[in-house]
């Protein structure tokens, strides 16, 4: 590979990043070297290569192994897409408006290089229509490139209606077919059949940042950080009760302390931390301190980091409140096209603010629990299974406060606002 | 060792509007949910059931319940 060695500290993707405007072409060029070019044949099948060999696995939540995607969508018939997805509908992450603000050209590189890999002619980078200045960086930097358009090769910039489902793949894929930004069945899954009916490949743009890192110094640099099974580094949204909340580029399996360290420490005590976003898993305090942000350890307590969230809940918030809240918000998200995800999200959030009242019943968390296994699993896309997800692990890490609800109803706290943000305003519900 | 072929039912969760026809036509495999939308057993269709699993996924009004092959190994 191209571009020599380079050490292996941190930051990587966040080197040389401002607070307050995006990298000038000549900077990002200054700093990372030119984009290698690996033309169609052999020399794009040694770019697929290298991502095998540096163990890359998706950074959008799903951790799906990139190298494998690509040749997947690569040994599909017809000409491929590349979609470089910056929706980020998850509240609790910024991780990837950074990037597009910020970083735009390393986003741009790795959409190039994913095009070079799955010989696609057509890239489309999406954000959120309400991402303005994300939109703008990456219009502007575009503007500055003569690389793109280059041969058959298209880059487009496409926003995306703001949703926590629009940046799901499928609905993404939808959106830039002419349909609404819902999610669609699968079979036949994207990879064979996507935008336009091509193979479509879709990427987080931290993915296509890292494609970009790897492509210039090797597969090899990339392992220097992190273990065998989970390489490199990761961009990790900090947020709750830290000093600094923000994004930190941190090793991969680093612990969860030294990341609060990085953000400047606590604001105050702790009751618990949320691992991988709304549709991730509570951990009690005690547990999350002595985590290691690394795949196997989160596995090991039923959690992973998502798109890299971890958010500090403080003891002075109401854990009920928050829940129920955040539940809402995540019924409301649903695209109402399953019947158990739309009759049962609906359900179980309905019955965790009558539980913060003090109007559930004895037997308001056996029905929540009920509700989850009949909307797990039995949806178009995995929104259920996430929700369902994060009220479980509430509901076991809060087990005392949810009892202290039930029994007396609304706590002082529960009056104040709420920590955990339920942006854009929900639509009204339609008429199941 | 051989293969052979087992069959499963399958929702398409975004068609399915809970009709109910095919509760009906296999209770041997399909129960209603609180919502009238099926909680269809995993397990594969006996050659037996066959007939009723490939009856209850014609009967279907909105072409959600598909019955698929898979290969599967026996020793």
């Amino acid at each position: 590979m191209s571009g020599g060695p380079a050490p292996a500290t941190l930051p990587r993707i966040l080197a040389g990043v401002r607070s307050h405007a995006p990298m000038a072409l000549a900077h990002h060029l200054e700093l990372h070297g030119a984009l290698p070019r690996f033309t169609r044949g052999r020399q794009s099948s040694a770019l697929l290569d290298e991502l095998q060999r540096s163990g890359l696995r998706g950074r959008g939540g799903a951790a799906f192994p990139t190298a494998t995607k690509m040749a997947a969508v690569l040994a599909a018939r017809g000409r491929a897409t590349v979609v470089a997805n910056g929706c980020e509908g998850e509240p609790a992450s910024v991780k990837d408006r950074l990037l597009l603000e910020r970083l735009p050209h390393l986003v741009i590189d790795g959409a190039v290089l994913a095009a070079q890999a799955v010989d696609a002619a057509d890239v489309f980078i999406t954000v959120d229509e309400h991402a303005r200045s994300a939109a703008h960086a990456i219009h502007r930097a575009l503007r500055e490139r003569n690389d793109v358009p280059r041969g058959r090769l298209r880059v487009r910039l496409i926003a995306v209606p703001p949703g926590y489902l629009s940046g799901q793949e499928t609905a993404v894929v939808n959106f830039l077919g002419g349909g609404p930004a819902k999610p669609t069945a699968t079979p036949p899954p994207i990879f064979q059949r996507g935008v336009n009916r091509r193979p479509t490949l879709v990427n987080n743009v931290e993915t296509l940042a890292h494609v970009a890192l790897i492509a210039r110094h090797g597969a090899g640099w990339f392992r220097e950080l992190g273990s065998q099974t989970d390489p490199g580094s990761k961009l990790v949204t900090a947020s709750g009760a830290v000093v600094n909340p923000g994004v930190f580029e941190i090793e991969a399996g680093a612990p969860v302390a030294s990341l609060l360290n990085a953000a400047g420490g606590c604001t105050s005590q702790l009751r618990a931390f949320l691992l991988g976003g709304y549709a991730g898993t509570w951990v009690t305090a005690e547990t999350g301190y002595e985590l290691t942000l690394s795949s196997d350890a989160l596995a090991d307590v039923g959690a992973s980091l998502g798109a890299g969230i971890v958010l500090a809940l403080p003891s002075s918030a109401c854990p009920v409140a928050e829940i129920s809240s955040v539940a809402a918000w995540l019924s409301a998200q649903s695209a109402g096209q399953c019947g158990p995800c739309f009759n049962g999200l609906h359900a179980i959030a309905t019955t965790l603010e009558q539980l913060r009242v003090g109007v559930g019943g004895p037997g308001a968390l056996a029905r929540i629990s009920r509700w989850g296994a009949l909307a797990a699993g039995r949806g178009s896309c995995a929104h259920p299974d996430g929700v369902v997800r994060f009220v479980r692990s509430a509901i076991d890490v809060f087990g005392p406060e949810f009892a202290e609800h039930s029994r007396r109803g609304p706590c002082p706290v529960c009056l104040r606002p709420r920590l955990l943000s339920t942006p854009f305003a929900t639509p009204a519900r339609a008429a199941a | 060792m051989r293969i052979v072929l087992t069959s499963h039912l399958r929702v398409n969760w975004i068609a399915c509007e809970a009709h109910g026809m095919c509760a009906e036509l296999l209770p041997e495999r399909i129960t209603l949910d609180d919502w009238g939308y099926p909680i269809i057993d995993e397990r594969p269709i006996p050659a037996e059931l066959e007939a009723h699993a490939r009856r209850a996924v014609d009967a279907c009004p909105t072409l959600a319940l598909a019955l698929e092959r898979a290969q599967a190994r026996r020793r």
